[in-house]
């Protein structure tokens, strides 16, 4: 493990790392002082009890890296996904989409299983391996619903697109767990604005409008009825107990229902998400 | 049609009136209450407003500021479009102006007393008429949207608010991806917003955000409790 990757990561969302870890925080930013205390074999050891004790004031340590292995979870299912398609090359991805697109989303997705598993490590906690993973959503038969979308540059962007408008949603679902975490909680929201603008693009290549259109009755906006579920709940116009239709708009006052859901995205709890990706994209024995 | 700068210039009677009632939540800038132990008069409300006492309401009024600006922002764009703007164009921007402005006014419902006054916007930095300009400002805009929530998630005491900024900072995020593309394809994850290392967008602190907002101000927000005064 390289601690100095960690604790760079980790300074990137918290100026403050070296603060917290020790008052004299030259002893940590010279690994040759600190080293030379510290026995190399026991670095790992010695570097997750530093950040349980740096953090432990936060949020329980078990709900912390709860939260971060799911989200893990989540990445592993599309960068798999992405590296799958990528993989395809032109015969999948026309070259225009993948200079301007893919490349980034990829990168991007591969970036954040290699920051997850490097948080969850230096919190002393254990990375889920990667889940076996169906991407025609067949629970590992490959004949799911989606069994084109390494095939079917449509179907690629439709998953692409759940996945992200999803994703979203699954991270905003967990911020109430990392309350007040400065570290932990400024990451994922981090990670959480970047999915959003990778389904604000993806959105943009399938033609729809870069944010969720919902009707009174339906959240789903994408015209595939297979992912009702995946959107259901943005339909939702109340917030703070506020019924957001009923405020004042540029030109009436009141506000479309078209406007209402679309300004204000919507959460999903971990138990939606995994009721929705378990026994289909995510293998289920 | 009105502008919201002429809806602002409208309102200005009613902000400087609202002006000691508001005194009592959020305390206002140092000059201001100087000026006013001076000499008993309510001073016009271009020379700021504090956020208050650090707690949710200071942050949420953070949040009722920056969406003002925004809001006021696309008001005008949408009034004043830039020279060969596309149907489409229109169509999206519109759609911005109308995300904005139920997110300020939003803001202002929940916050009901504890609103800070409407802002007045200066905007005499940007020329409408001009695409690029217009949409380098309303990149700008997004962009220190998108850092400005995410940097001050963990300041947020109630799950309910934190949840509520939540919803609204990947609406703003869908924002600035799409202006991005607007300007450049494929440009909506740059290295200018994201850390490539890591691929994390980049959050910042209220200060810095506060004093990019300020140029865009006239009345000028600081942040005392949060280390910050407008200069």
């Amino acid at each position: 493990m390289n601690l100095f990757n960690i604790i760079e990561e980790i300074e990137n969302v918290d100026p403050e790392v070296y603060g917290r870890l020790s008052p004299r925080r030259d002893v940590i930013k010279n690994i040759t002082s600190f080293g030379s205390k510290v026995a190399v074999a026991a670095l790992p050891f010695a570097v997750g009890t530093m950040f349980k004790k740096a953090y432990a004031a936060d949020a329980a340590a078990s709900t912390v890296i709860g939260v971060l292995n799911y989200a893990l979870t989540l990445e592993y299912l599309e960068s798999t996904f992405y590296n799958a398609g990528k993989d395809k090359g032109i015969a999948l991805i026309p070259a225009s989409a993948a200079t301007n697109y893919f490349n980034q989303v990829t990168t991007d997705e591969n970036n954040h299983v290699t920051f997850l598993t490097s948080v969850i490590k230096s919190l002393g906690g254990t990375p889920v391996s990667k889940p076996e993973i169906d991407l025609t959503a067949g629970n590992g038969s490959g004949d799911g619903p989606f069994k084109d979308v390494l095939t079917n540059y449509s179907t690629f962007l439709a998953v692409a697109q759940a996945f992200e408008d999803t994703g979203v949603r699954a991270y905003k679902g967990q911020a109430g767990f990392l309350l007040k975490n400065q570290v932990v909680l400024t990451a994922a929201l981090s990670i959480h604005a970047v999915e959003a603008r990778h389904a604000s693009a993806i959105r943009q290549i399938r033609a729809q409008t870069p944010w969720i259109t919902s009707t009174t009755s339906l959240g789903n906006d994408t015209g595939i009825a297979l992912l009702n579920g995946n959107y259901d709940g943005e339909q939702n116009v109340t917030q703070g107990g506020v019924n957001v239709t009923s405020l004042k708009s540029a030109t009436s006052s009141t506000t479309s229902v078209a406007v209402a859901t679309a300004a204000f995205d919507e959460a999903l709890s971990s138990e939606q998400v995994l009721a929705l990706l378990s026994g289909s994209f995510l293998v289920k024995h | 049609m009105k502008t919201e700068q002429q809806e602002s210039v409208l309102d200005a009677n009613m902000a400087r009136r609202s002006f000691l009632r508001y005194a009592g939540v959020a305390s206002v800038g140092l000059l201001t209450t100087a000026a006013c132990h001076k000499d008993h008069k309510i001073t016009p409300s271009s020379t700021g407003v504090d956020l208050g006492a650090k707690n949710d309401f200071a942050i949420l009024n953070y949040a009722y500021a920056l969406e003002q600006l925004e809001a006021a922002f696309y008001l005008q764009v949408a009034a004043t479009p830039f020279s060969g703007i596309t149907s489409a164009e229109t169509k999206l921007l519109t759609d911005i102006r109308d995300h904005e402005v139920l997110h300020r006014e939003f803001f202002k419902a929940a916050l009901g007393a504890k609103a800070i006054p409407d802002l007045t916007p200066d905007f005499s930095s940007i020329d409408f008429s001009n695409r690029a300009k217009v949409l380098a400002a309303a990149k700008a805009f997004e962009d220190t949207g998108v850092t400005a929530y995410d940097g001050v998630g963990y300041l947020i005491e109630s799950a309910d608010y934190l949840l509520i900024a939540g919803k609204i900072v990947s609406v703003e995020a869908r924002h600035a991806a799409l202006i991005s593309n607007m300007i450049t394809p494929g440009s909506f994850a740059g290295p200018d917003v994201i850390d490539t290392t890591n691929s994390l967008n980049k959050s910042a602190t209220i200060g810095e955000v506060l004093k990019i907002a300020n140029g865009f101000l006239k009345t000028k927000v600081s942040a005392v409790n949060y280390g910050y005064i407008a200069s």
